[in-house]
């Protein structure tokens, strides 16, 4: 039988649509000349400037005091949440889930907006320590499905035999519990610190005076700033991002 | 201590560190939202005292029923050519060789791990008149070679296809991966074309995923702000964009908040509607697995 040519089509123009745009972005990044659209020649230039930028590296050094911090504590929080998921059938788990799960598809500006309310409301100033408090909440999630995704192929009799030679609760988790599951606690916390380091809205809204991040720099230069400026740092960005990725990969495949 | 008690105590321990965290976090701001839109403004871009109904009752003007409509329609349309890209890409990858397809699927993934900002200037900086999009559509005559692209409604919208694509073919992917491909193989022996079986047959079968899909593009697009903020002008403004002015232009919280409780409202309801849809489809297909 035949198939038809229409999926295939579809699938190499949906990721030429994906990448385009990104590759036009990392070429100018080397262009000499000021408009994207003409080539002025290959040039380092802008990278020079972009290493001048004092603002990007104070804001870089803000980005990445908040993701340490968010990642941290969300990875704690969401394998406790990935854990009691797994473990037990209950009302409270249903409720949990759901908890879990609605925040990864709410509108980001409306879980800005709330936190900003909340921290209003009790008279908190804005800075580095609301922004990281709003990061820690969004990244929980993310943390326990990458976690609960990894539990599903887990081997409870591996528990139960730890504690049948005489290991007690703490041994267990030390040494039996957390080693199996590291794969998949560090690819949760490699997600949790990229989409802290990304996170524009949330931080938007709960950023007070001198807590600039990263996305709000760039925004403020894309806004009124230098494209050529914007293009090498996300060249750069986007080479960490990938190598990222491909750390995550690893990880999650192992072991398979 | 009650027996049944304490056997759930270890439960409860663990679950209460990550379900408190949300509740305080994330519940309890989302319903200050309504709290707050029933409170006065107070001239210094606070909160005042005591309780009014004013900033409800301001949503009722024109303006915002316009502002209200786009939202609703520029959401339904990005759902719609998502899905429709969605569905075949999904296809396409779930039938691919094994090897490949873990390769298309990172390809499709990668995207959702770039900086959304980043993303979206790359397509301001195509869209701009003088950008390669831009002259590219014009040398092919597609648009007339004044005709301005950003700052106008379908930049926005092909900006928000662009963010909203990987999360409809992911949970798409999913289904159609568990998705018994010989019955399409049967429809066709029965006489069904190749479109009428993909539709009557394929789509049924991942109704699941597609229901997912629909979700999570739906639902983050009703909310979207920054994407009309940097490519959209004037007449794609949508309500997350009134949302921010009333907060960082005005300072006017308690609007905003009204503002807000009106988004968490048209949020919930196709949520609740694709929930019910999706219980009601577990009930049928039991074995059938979340798609996310």
């Amino acid at each position: 039988m035949t198939r038809s040519r229409f999926p295939i089509m579809v699938t190499y123009a949906v990721l030429a649509f994906f990448y385009l745009p990104i590759l036009v972005l990392v070429v100018n990044s080397f262009n000499a000349s000021r408009f994207g659209s003409t080539w002025g020649g290959w040039s380092l230039g802008w990278y020079e400037r972009l290493f001048r930028h004092r603002e990007i590296w104070e804001a870089l050094q803000n980005t990445l005091i908040v993701a340490v911090a968010a990642t941290a504590a969300a990875v704690v929080l969401g394998t406790l949440a990935a854990f009691a998921l797994h473990r037990w059938q209950s009302r409270l788990q249903r409720a949990h889930f759901t908890l879990i799960y609605t925040p990864l598809v709410v509108p980001e500006i409306l879980m800005g907006i709330s936190l900003l309310f909340f921290f209003a409301a009790l008279g908190m100033p804005l800075g580095l320590v609301t922004i990281t408090l709003a990061h820690i909440t969004f990244c929980v999630s993310y943390v326990a499905l990458v976690v609960l995704g990894r539990l599903q192929d887990f081997d409870w009799a591996v528990v139960e035999a730890a504690q049948d030679l005489g290991a007690g609760w703490w041994i267990t988790v030390r040494r039996v519990l957390l080693p199996l599951l590291a794969p998949g606690i560090v690819a949760g916390a490699l997600l949790a610190f990229t989409l802290s380091v990304d996170d524009f809205v949330i931080t938007f809204f709960v950023a007070g005076p001198g807590s600039t991040t990263l996305p709000i720099q760039i925004y403020s230069m894309i806004k009124h700033g230098s494209p050529p400026v914007i293009n090498a740092l996300s060249t750069l960005l986007l080479a960490v991002t990938f190598a990222a990725v491909w750390l995550s990969r690893r990880l999650t495949e192992d072991n398979r | 201590m009650n027996n049944r008690l304490r056997d759930r105590l270890p439960e409860w321990l663990v679950t209460l560190p990550p379900m408190g965290w949300l509740a305080v976090l994330f519940l309890l701001p989302t319903a200050l939202i309504f709290a707050i839109s029933l409170r006065p403004a107070d001239p210094f871009g606070g909160i005042g005292a005591g309780w009014t109904l004013d900033h409800i009752r301001a949503l009722a003007t024109h303006h915002y029923a316009v502002i209200a409509a786009r939202t609703v329609l520029f959401s339904v349309l990005t759902t719609a050519v998502c899905l429709f890209l969605a569905l075949p890409t999904g296809y396409y990858i779930a039938r691919a060789p094994r090897r490949w397809r873990q390769t298309l699927l990172l390809l499709v993934v990668v995207p959702f791990w770039t900086s959304f900002l980043i993303r979206i200037f790359a397509w301001k900086v195509l869209l701009h008149p003088d950008g390669l999009f831009k002259q590219a559509l014009a040398f092919l005559r597609l648009v007339p070679a004044d005709a301005a692209l950003l700052y106008h409604p379908p930049a926005v919208l092909l900006v928000m296809v662009y963010t909203c694509l990987p999360f409809a073919i992911l949970p798409v992917y999913a289904a159609a991966e568990k998705f018994d491909f010989q019955l399409l193989e049967a429809a066709r022996d029965l006489g069904a074309g190749r479109f009428q079986a993909f539709m009557r047959v394929f789509v049924p079968g991942i109704r699941r995923g597609v229901l997912t899909a629909v979700l999570v593009v739906l639902i983050p697009a009703l909310g979207t702000y920054v994407i009309p903020d940097l490519v959209g002008g004037p007449t794609s403004e949508m309500i997350g964009n009134k949302i921010a002015q009333r907060v960082f232009v005005d300072r006017n919280l308690p609007h905003a908040g009204a503002l807000a409780a009106l988004l968490t409202v048209g949020v919930l309801l196709p949520m609740a509607a694709v929930l019910v849809l999706q219980a009601r489809g577990r009930r049928r297909a039991p074995t059938d697995e979340e798609g996310l």
